[in-house]
């Protein structure tokens, strides 16, 4: 499929060598780490410059020697060749001075390296759980939490529509943090290993079942900052970022106490959803929703699964089979599967709705209705 | 002796006597020929694979592999290159090579030289069949982190472990084989320090592979308990240790990086003096940091594992120990060049190979100096500087190396030269291929485009596209090398028995083709004709 942008692009891709040697700055950005907004960010950028001037000096010589000697030793202009083939004392050389270029980089790299593991006296901290494929932030001081999914739409990475700007790394809720604050990030994950990795922070730091690991930033400048799970952690990995999104400090607290509320109001709503007998059509059409931005990846849209790896859901033994083990599959899921315990994740409404499509869609014709109220009380 | 059995019994149709002769053949040359088929046969199919991946990567969205067969491919990509390329092409060029530079008639224990190659077509015929089973084949990169290989992975991963085994047992064969003959059936005269340097690295790489093939077999048996017999080796929830994984797989790691480069070191060593006519500069200090390399690969693995959350002091050691790789690493590579200095250079294409070497792995080295400094690695990790890191090290460095010795010691094998104007048009597509596939990766990962990803975000878009159109040239110019090879098996100017006019050392005593059964009166050594005597 060879679309106007990818002959932009191929364009752009030939001209790519005449700007490797032009000074092109928006180019260079891409091609160098980038700087990023904390103060070690900006540390890790200088060490890597002054890492790759010494390999690009130490190359210069190496392969200045060898191309000078492949011009001028070359048979033509040098037909008799020297007969030395040792010398204990530039063996002697060519060891130490390494050596102590090395000690060169290693004492700035041990200095920072010190300073990233500082991991005390925070501010805030947040507990950043990877799972299939999302994040969960847990504000741990505001006793606030919730998921972070992908947005970037299905039809995107299909090709059927145009990229976004930030296409694959655009979330549904973004995690908030402070400028100016040291943020601790304590890092793990439900089911395999996966890493956060902000490049603009300089922090990347495993996530891993079992384990809590421990990491901080402070950022100096608000914004919208963009990062990518960064350790293999199955089918999705490339589909879950992070977006983080840095608020001065004064409109962070109150970002805060925003958030207390609407936690306030959802419970409210809660009620009010589970006070009301819904109709099929209201279900269906709030559970196809639900499906979609969060089942469909591995069940397909149409329910028809994945092979072995994903069931079917149309026909399926369990959304045509008793009510209660349909329920139960999808909150609390299979224990040791890729299918993950809905009941944390979802509200009493979005579980009655998506059960309730399951039951009713792709072929399966239960005709079961599934409430609110019901989901709160298998809580 | 028991080891020249007739392969021309009597009566036999044509076909079986094929059969009979390449199946039961105990011969080193002739095992070593059937190592390089299969390691040259994977290659291509490693490199197909390779291909589907770039092309899913030549520009943002899906263009026809879904992710799950995007992470199958480059998984068996990463384990067929590694285990099936690269391994056994030292191998073969070992089996060839060996027993003619140290003058001995055969390996020393044939019948497990026999043994150990044919372990290896029911490997790879398992493996590449998990792409077919119902799951699909494994999924979770040549790494196979637990638990995505454990409680996660398909159901092929127990054939996955099971080729796994079946490879290892040939790996650490053939090196036993290659220990006992280097130390058994050396001609009188060459003491170990008169060794050529190929000898030498694949003794070292020998020990390497017998020490660390076993530690994988372990992890593969405790991820297969993990998986069937309920032991929680690496599942946090009954007790155990995602991280264990890591640290018992990166034991065998990182020395198993060196057994994939070390012979490479020794081709080069032997190359560059040829046609710089001029004896290796060095010498002694070359074995001393093959050998320093060696040891410290086993104090590294902790490198892979920066971002795991290990503690401070153990990050610092660790780092240090790597950076000291640096040291005897750079000293080869100085060597190298003061072997070349003020010698009298010819460029054919084995030397072209071996310069090409030479400078592609320095590159390589020189990133994994960068890659060492533990700050700078939370930006790398995991990202396609590594990426770019390891292709720098393993295509230029450990293929080019198996190339370089192609067309090196091909004359010697066939009796016919190769074409020398096809052989410098493979180089310089090959190394115009190479650079721009990997080159622009450290860009890439620079930028923040992490490893493993079936689709990336836009900024990406243009190395990427650069990087596939580079991979498509270097997949073509390999089926140039396949013709090169072909032409040279079936026909060609005549090779004389030296070859090359300033080659060194026993196998250049013989004729070309070299006879099936050679040196089964030993040689002299040092050779009375050697141009440049060995002190
Ligand atoms: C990460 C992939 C994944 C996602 C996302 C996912 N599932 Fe599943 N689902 C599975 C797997 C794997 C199984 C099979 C589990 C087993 O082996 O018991 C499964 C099984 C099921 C079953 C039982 C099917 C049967 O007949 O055995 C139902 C019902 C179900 N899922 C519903 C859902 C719902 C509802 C959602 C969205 C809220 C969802 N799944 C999201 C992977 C997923
Ligand atoms: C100067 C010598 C070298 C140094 C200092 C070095 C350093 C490193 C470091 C630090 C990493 C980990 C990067 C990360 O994941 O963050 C790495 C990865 C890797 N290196 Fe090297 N390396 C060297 C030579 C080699 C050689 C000779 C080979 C093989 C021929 C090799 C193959 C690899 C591979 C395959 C990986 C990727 C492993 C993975 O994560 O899947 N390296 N190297
Ligand atoms: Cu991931
Ligand atoms: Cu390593």
């Amino acid at each position: 499929m060879i679309s106007i942008t990818t002959r932009f692009r191929l364009h752009r891709c030939l001209t790519f060598f005449a700007l490797l040697g032009s000074s092109n700055m928006a180019f260079a950005a891409e091609m160098d780490m980038r700087a990023g907004v904390t103060d070690i960010s900006q540390r890790i950028l200088q060490l890597h410059h002054y890492s790759l001037a010494i390999c690009v000096v130490i190359g210069l010589l190496v392969f200045g020697t060898m191309f000078y000697s492949i011009y001028a030793h070359r048979r033509s202009k040098h037909p008799k060749p020297a007969t030395f083939h040792e010398s204990f004392r530039v063996e002697v050389i060519w060891t130490t001075v390494p050596v102590l270029i090395l000690i060169g980089l290693a004492i700035p790299a041990t200095s920072a390296l010190i300073d990233i593991e500082d991991n005390s006296d925070a501010d805030l901290t947040v507990l950043i759980t990877g799972s299939q494929w999302k994040w969960h932030y847990q504000y741990l001081e505001a006793d606030l939490g919730y998921y972070s999914n992908m947005a970037t739409p299905e039809e995107q990475i299909n090709n059927f529509e145009t990229k976004g700007r930030n296409y694959l790394l655009e979330v549904d809720r973004a995690l908030v943090l402070p400028t100016d604050k040291k943020v601790r990030f304590l890092t793990t994950a439900d089911d395999v290993i996966h890493s956060w990795w902000v490049p603009d922070f300089a922090v990347k730091q495993d996530a891993i079942p079992g384990y809590i690991n421990e990491a901080w930033t402070r950022i100096n400048t608000p914004g919208l900052y963009r990062g990518q799970c960064a350790e293999l952690c199955g089918k999705d990995h490339a589909y879950m970022p992070i977006e983080v999104e840095v608020l001065a400090e004064e409109e962070f607290d109150q970002w805060i106490v925003d958030q207390r509320l609407a936690i306030e109001l959802a419970s409210g709503q809660a009620v009010a959803d589970r006070a009301k007998t819904w109709t099929m059509a209201e279900l269906i059409d709030i559970g196809q929703q639900v499906f979609l931005d969060h089942c469909a990846t591995c069940h397909e849209a149409d329910g028809s699964g994945q092979g072995s790896t994903y069931p079917a859901l149309a026909g399926g033994e369990i959304p045509n089979g008793p009510m209660a083990a349909h329920i139960n599959q999808v909150m609390n899921g299979a224990v040791d599967t890729e299918m993950q315990a809905w009941a944390p994740q979802l509200s009493d409404l979005e579980l009655a709705s998506v059960i309730t499509y399951e039951r009713n869609a792709f072929g399966n014709t239960t005709a079961d209705i599934v409430q609110p109220i019901t989901i709160f009380e298998a809580r | 002796m028991a080891v020249t059995a007739d392969h021309n019994i009597p009566n036999r149709s044509p076909l079986m006597a094929f059969l009979s002769r390449w199946l039961l053949t105990t011969n080193h040359k002739e095992i070593g020929t059937l190592y390089m088929w299969l390691s040259f046969v994977l290659f291509f199919i490693g490199g197909a694979m390779a291909m589907v991946i770039r092309m899913e990567l030549f520009q943002p969205g899906i263009q026809f592999a879904e992710p799950l067969l995007y992470n199958q491919m480059v998984t068996l990509h990463g384990l067929i290159m590694v285990f099936g390329v690269v391994m056994p092409g030292f191998v073969g060029l070992a089996n060839w090579q060996l027993p003619m530079m140290i003058g001995a008639p055969d390996m020393a224990l044939p019948r497990l030289n026999n043994f150990s190659f044919w372990i290896l077509p029911f490997a790879f015929t398992l493996l590449i069949s998990t792409l077919f089973m119902e799951g699909g084949a494994p999924n979770f990169g040549w790494t196979f982190y637990a638990p995505l290989s454990t409680t996660y992975g398909p159901p092929s991963t127990d054939v996955f472990i099971f080729g796994v085994h079946l490879m290892g047992i040939s790996s650490v064969l053939g090196a036993i084989n290659i220990i006992v003959t280097i130390f058994n059936l050396r001609v009188k005269g060459m003491t170990l320090m008169k060794m050529p340097l190929f000898v030498w690295t694949w003794l070292i790489t020998a020990f390497l592979l017998v020490m660390v093939m076993p530690v994988l077999a372990g992890a593969v048996t405790m991820v297969l308990t993990d998986r069937h017999f309920g032991t929680s080796f690496f599942a946090a929830a009954g007790g155990g240790d995602p991280l264990l994984f890591q640290h018992v797989f990166w034991f065998f790691g990182h020395p198993e990086v060196y057994i994939l480069i070390l012979p490479g070191f020794g081709i080069a060593s032997q190359i560059i003096p040829t046609f710089a006519r001029k004896k290796l500069f060095g010498y002694h200090s070359m074995v001393y940091a093959t050998a320093s390399i060696a040891i410290l690969s086993f104090v590294v693995w902790g490198h892979h594992m920066f971002t795991t959350g290990m503690p401070l002091t153990a990050e610092l050691f660790v780092m240090y120990a790597t950076m000291l790789i640096a040291v005897p690493t750079g000293v080869k590579v100085f060597n190298w060049v003061a072997t070349m200095w003020r010698g009298s250079i010819t460029f054919e294409t084995p030397m072209l190979f071996a310069l090409g070497f030479v400078i592609l792995f320095t590159i390589g080295g020189f990133s994994g100096l960068m890659l060492a400094l533990v700050p700078a690695d939370f930006q790398y990790h995991d990202t396609f500087f590594v990426v770019a890191h390891f292709h720098y090290v393993l295509y230029p460095g450990a293929i080019f190396g198996i190339m370089s010795a192609v067309y090196y010691w091909l004359p010697k094998w066939t009796g016919n030269m190769y074409d020398e104007r096809l052989g410098k048009i493979h180089f310089w597509t090959a190394i115009i291929g190479v650079n721009m596939t990997f080159f622009p990766m450290h860009f890439l990962g620079l930028a923040g485009m992490p490893r493993r990803i079936v689709d990336y975000s836009l900024q990406f878009a243009d190395f990427n596209m650069v990087a596939s159109f580079g991979a498509g040239m270097l997949g073509l110019t390999q089926v140039l090398f396949l013709y090169i090879v072909i032409k040279t098996i079936r026909g060609g100017k005549k090779a004389t028995g030296r070859v090359w006019e300033g080659a060194e050392g026993l196998e250049w005593t013989l004729a070309s083709p070299a006879p099936l059964h050679t040196f089964e009166t030993p040689p002299k050594f040092p050779t009375p004709e050697e141009d440049y005597p060995r002190d």
